[in-house]
């Protein structure tokens, strides 16, 4: 039993069961959907708002996000806001008992087509992550809330979100590595 | 203006439990991994759609049994706005290859350790913001552009959404099959990671 378990090529599988099951328990015992992205807005907003309380408390995202009826705003750190913390405490778990933990600046797929060079791999990671909660937002959802839990609901928003973005990442990342069949060249 | 910034802690205690699964499933996975979603996208590595349709698989059979059964009574499907749904989606995708993570599995690499994905999070929380800021007249232009409500494959078809299920059951079984034997053929025997 351990070794169907331990074979890495049905992880992949069990991780999804897992996920899965995951989600039940998150309609069942919580009323809600998992997903990752909505408090990244709350994140940022909670600190463009100790220079700009004003502005932040008119913004008509925070509003549509965060708002309830009576027009004040509901608890900035939520649920969700908890989830996202705790995923990088449960990341960082795994990766001490499996032995992944380790630091990491440049991934080596990214090296070995753009260099070692930390500067330039942080600015894709930043210029990345940019147009990463921007598109999530204005999609409404990101991997986590459209990807895993529309999809399993069925939702035409979530779908259309999951063909868009994979479609776009196939693309960019012929862009950026360039289409060359596996066997051939590195790797 | 944030008279109630915490909400309740058996709200935060829950949806903390969740985020720790979460997390330690995502990093046991391999898909907190640069490599792995770059490659994926690239073509090389399938682990992380065999891992999204497992989870969409499991998920939606039971969320659906349980709607069926009244053991929950509402789902929390999001708004289907499409031109923003596939235009937000196309951008999420450019950032997605460029950072190689998405905003969960960002946060998982860095509990593993990916200096990276810090930078890449603070290019996320930068984002948000400027969406933030931006958001009523990208809405305004684009908001009602398909604009079909939160609604699912079942609603606009009218079909019992199990059919939708055992289709997309069978699609991934058939895709993740496929996968496999075609690995096997590749590299006999147990494949090393």
């Amino acid at each position: 039993m351990t070794a169907i378990l331990r074979d890495p090529r049905l992880r992949p599988y069990f991780v999804g069961i897992g996920i899965g099951v995951l989600s039940w328990a998150t309609f069942y015992f919580m009323d809600k959907a998992i997903g990752t992205s909505t408090p990244f807005v709350g994140a940022a907003e909670s600190v463009v708002a100790l220079a700009a309380p004003d502005h932040v408390s008119k913004n008509a995202y925070l509003h549509k996000l965060y708002g309830d009826k009576t027009g004040g705003i509901k608890p900035i750190f939520n649920w969700e806001a908890a989830l996202d913390l705790a995923l990088i405490a449960g990341s960082f778990l795994a990766a001490r008992i499996g032995g992944g933990f380790g630091r990491e600046r440049v991934p080596s797929v990214w090296a070995e087509r753009f260099g070692p060079s930390v500067g330039k791999r942080y600015l894709a990671a930043f210029i990345g992550g940019f147009l990463l909660l921007f598109g999530a937002r204005m999609a409404g959802g990101c991997t986590s809330g459209h990807g895993i839990s529309g999809g399993l609901q069925l939702a035409v928003s979530s779908w259309t979100f999951f063909v868009s973005m994979f479609v776009s990442g196939v693309a960019t990342a012929a862009i950026l590595f360039g289409i060359r069949r596996r066997g051939e060249g590195a790797q | 203006m944030f008279t109630h910034y915490f909400e309740d802690v058996r709200s935060l205690a829950l949806g903390a439990s969740v985020g720790l699964v979460f997390g330690f499933l995502l990093q046991v996975g391999g898909v907190t991994r640069y490599n792995v979603i770059i490659n994926q996208f690239r073509f090389r590595d399938f682990t992380v759609l065999k891992t999204m349709l497992t989870a969409i698989v499991v998920g939606a059979i039971g969320v659906w049994a349980m709607l069926g059964t009244g053991a929950i009574h509402s789902l929390h499907v999001k708004d289907a706005a499409l031109a923003m749904n596939a235009i937000g989606g196309a951008i999420f995708g450019v950032g997605m290859a460029l950072l190689g993570y998405c905003p969960g599995t960002a946060l998982g690499a860095i509990g593993q350790g990916s200096r990276d994905a810090i930078v890449g999070v603070l290019g996320a929380l930068v984002g948000s913001a400027v969406y933030a800021e931006v958001y009523p007249p990208i809405f305004r232009a684009l908001g009602s552009i398909g604009d079909l409500g939160k609604v699912t494959f079942a609603d606009i078809t009218k079909l019992s959404p199990w059919w939708f299920v055992a289709a997309l059951a069978a699609g991934t079984i058939a895709i993740c099959l496929a996968l496999e034997l075609r690995d096997r053929r590749i590299r006999p025997g147990r494949s090393a990671v």
